[in-house]
């Protein structure tokens, strides 16, 4: 038999690198039914006894009704488990025991894993486990998670769990709560309830629990506050405050970690202060932001452009091998074209230009979220988000739009606001993701700063890449603002930020963690579908129609309502067949001039520039196709993933309408003044 | 001499205990949850750029909280 064990714990205590210590590979990952609660389900074997590992979502209590907690809360109380560890961060035990506290009320069978040990050692904080464990009546085991120290000791309190007897510390109530306790206690026992603590159903009847109650009718198909008997004794001395019940809990933990916890050094938060005063205060904390958004611009410009040049060489070179070798096979021209010139071409194009800018810019980020301070510009921005009238979160979920916007908008299930999420959502498209910023970076080479690789070119890439960015950041207030005048009308709604202490990054397993996870798993997809939109265009542009190719009648259909616009109809037809993937606009893009017009080898990028510029290309167009490639429709993944998130075709098509338009208006409106001028 | 103020107008760096929580609804229990209670002691460790949300060490962890909000909680400076 399976032994089914549950992990619990506050967000952010490291229970996932607990949950990957314990199962490897042996995980997989899905949702709770009919939540957008992701779950993760894993198997491990110890002393021949194989177990399954539930892990359960991040909650700070089981008493707010999060969709996160009442996840969590309905599996401790009706669905059937073993076991319960219950991560806790040693750095922040008070908040933790909680949790703790709360568990032990539904379930003696807990194991307290104390983690990050090691940041609480640094900081001369001791936790007295012994103690601990005596105290709560259950086993204690200290953790080092992300040095796998300590799992050993896990499992082996785990497998000992049954074979010990437990009496398991309780909170202890103000006296009329405890008398009602025994009365309702006497009563459901009649009931012959054994499904869940008799005392802990006693105290939800009389903190009037209405969730709960409707989770019970649903399960066992009987309504406990209906029942006569118990609510004589509910009605009788009606003057008891629902706060009563947080703040004993609360109390008890205050004093468990007083008696176990000692501070040897009670200023252990002060060099984190001292970075956090310089990072958020007035003078310095908006600019600082900046730099560091410029700075890890210019690492991933300056650092891809060489790498990109060689794979580009690579591929070029390889071509040449690979023609002959398809001539050799005798395969017939046609197919060889196909092969090379639609698939192969497409393919190295989105591996060099993406790989290069992806491998460093992620890593970076990687780094970043790592050391913590993805919430502090969280906290420096909330002011703007506030005036917008959305969550201070959606910041978090719009910095997760840079690497993936379809990331961007599952990231955005961290607010609790319906309205405020759905703003978060429609919006999370107007910063650029990984799959548009070598088209934007190319573009800005290309036509609007001069090329030459001094140092100061390489700087006013950075400001314009700068520059761009912020407009995107700027629509998004912008829009979130106008969301919440009309669409979404409603106040912002109350929300608490927690900044979390800096922690050192594992620089090895972050690069390695972000090329595989993300690199490798976005250019993967960007290859998938490459070949499919290859073949596509190749058709398109092989196949005629009187005498001109597919592609051709399609250029040149969207090719008035282009100009308009200042682009041409072969940019728009590439944004519309790079609906699959943004990887792959500015390849189509190239292959459909390239088919139009006489078939050149080009071996670098700036040699594209004369292609460019053959077709009619001017400042004006690169501009104009950044600013598409800043605002227009999401890709389809994301778009599936905003019907997923929201469950409704309709805001779907707000989140492709929305950044559409305001393209075509910036467009329109470049175009004018543009004309006006020159 | 104590002096009974709204949280919102505790100035950073100083540290109040808390009287009263009169918020309601979602923020209240999330306040709760985050273990502010009566009696609690928290400090203003940090203002934003633009003095909101304010940080609050909260039974130490570190909890931005927007004006808005901090109007509703009695403390009393310490």
């Amino acid at each position: 038999m399976k032994k089914k064990i549950a992990l619990a714990g506050n967000p952010n205590v490291g229970k996932s690198t607990i949950f990957n210590a314990l199962t490897g590979m042996h995980q997989h990952t899905g949702n709770w039914p009919g939540k957008t609660v992701s779950q993760a389900i894993g198997e491990f074997q110890y002393r021949g006894i194989e177990y399954e590992l539930i892990d359960l979502p991040g909650t700070y209590s089981l008493i707010s009704h999060s969709e996160e907690e009442t996840v969590t809360r309905n599996f401790l109380c009706f669905e059937e488990y073993d076991a319960v560890i219950v991560v806790c961060d040693g750095l922040c035990l008070e908040r933790n025991l909680n949790l703790v506290l709360q568990i032990l009320e539904i379930t003696p069978n807990v194991v307290v894993c104390i983690n990050l040990l090691d940041e609480a050692r640094k900081k001369k904080v001791t936790i007295h486990l012994d103690l601990l464990e005596k105290k709560l009546g259950v086993p204690v085991v200290g953790t080092e998670a992300r040095k796998k120290k300590g799992i050993d000791c896990l499992l082996e309190k785990l497998h000992l769990l049954e074979s010990e007897h437990k009496k398991t510390t309780k909170v202890r109530y103000p006296r009329k709560v405890e008398e009602k306790v025994i009365e309702l206690e006497a009563i459901l026992k009649k009931k012959e309830i054994t499904d869940l603590p008799l005392r802990w159903l006693a105290l939800r009847l009389i903190e009037k629990d209405i969730v709960l109650e409707k989770e019970i009718i649903n399960h066992w198909k009987i309504s406990l506050s209906e029942d006569p008997d118990i609510n004589k004794v509910l009605e009788t001395d009606n003057d008891i405050e629902k706060d009563i019940f947080a703040s004993a809990i609360m109390q008890k933990a205050e004093q468990l970690t007083m008696e176990v916890v000692s501070y040897q050094n009670p200023d252990y938060e002060k060099r984190s202060r001292k970075i956090d005063k310089i990072l958020t205060s007035k003078r310095t904390g908006i600019p600082l932001m900046l730099l560091m958004l410029m700075f890890i611009f210019w690492l991933t410009i300056t650092g891809a452009n060489y790498p990109s040049q060689l794979l580009f060489d690579f591929f070029s070179y390889i071509e040449g091998y690979l023609v002959h070798f398809l001539e050799f096979i005798s395969c017939p021209s046609w197919l060889n074209s196909l092969l090379v010139g639609g698939i192969y071409k497409t393919l190295s194009w989105v591996v060099s230009v993406m790989l290069p800018p992806m491998a460093i810019f992620f890593p970076l980020f990687t780094l970043l979220e790592d050391l913590g301070v993805l919430p502090r510009i969280a906290f420096n921005l909330d002011k703007g988000f506030q005036k917008c009238r959305a969550c201070g979160k959606q910041a978090l979920c719009m910095m997760m739009g840079f690497g993936c916007n379809a990331a961007g908008v599952i990231g955005t299930r961290i607010i609790d606001s319906k309205r405020e999420r759905l703003i978060a959502i429609l919006t999370n498209n107007f910063v650029p993701c990984n799959g548009r910023f070598p088209t934007i970076i190319v573009m800005i080479s290309m036509f609007l700063v001069a090329a030459n690789s001094s140092g100061m070119a390489s700087i006013s890439q950075v400001l314009w890449l700068t520059f761009i960015i912020l407009l995107g950041i700027g629509m998004t207030f912008l829009i979130s603002f106008l969301l919440s005048k009309t669409l979404l009308k409603g106040l912002p709604s109350s929300f608490t930020l927690e900044l979390p202490p800096y922690r050192k990054p594992q620089f090895f397993k972050v690069i390695v963690r972000s090329i595989f996870d993300k690199t490798l798993h976005v250019l993967s997809r960007a290859v998938i579908v490459t070949i499919p939109a290859g073949t596509l265009i190749w058709l398109l542009a092989n196949i005629s129609i009187g005498n001109m190719s597919i592609l051709a009648h399609i250029n040149n259909f969207l090719d008035p309502f282009g100009q308009l616009i200042g682009v041409d109809g072969v940019i728009l037809t590439a944004f519309l067949l790079g609906f699959p993937a943004n990887e792959i606009v500015l390849p189509i893009m190239l292959m459909s001039y390239l088919s139009l017009g006489t078939i050149t080898d080009y071996a670098s990028i700036s040699e594209l520039k004369t292609l460019l510029i053959d077709h009619g290309w001017t400042v004006l167009t690169a501009i104009n196709m950044i600013l598409l490639c800043l605002f227009h429709f999401p890709c389809s993944t994301t778009c599936l993933t905003i019907k997923k998130e929201t469950g409704s075709i309709k805001w779907m098509l707000y989140s492709i309408l929305i950044p559409t338009l305001c393209g075509i208006i910036l467009c329109f409106f470049t175009t004018l003044i543009y004309k006006l001028i020159v | 001499m104590s002096q009974v103020l709204t949280l919102d107008c505790l100035k950073v760096g100083r540290s109040a205990k808390v009287i009263q929580i009169n918020n309601t609804g979602s923020i209240r229990r999330r306040l709760l949850d985050l273990g502010l209670i009566p009696g609690t002691i928290i400090k203003a460790e940090l203002a934003n750029p633009f003095q909101d949300p304010i940080a609050y060490q909260i039974r130490n962890a570190l909890i931005a909280i927007r004006k808005e909000d901090s109007r509703n909680i009695l403390v009393e400076e310490l």
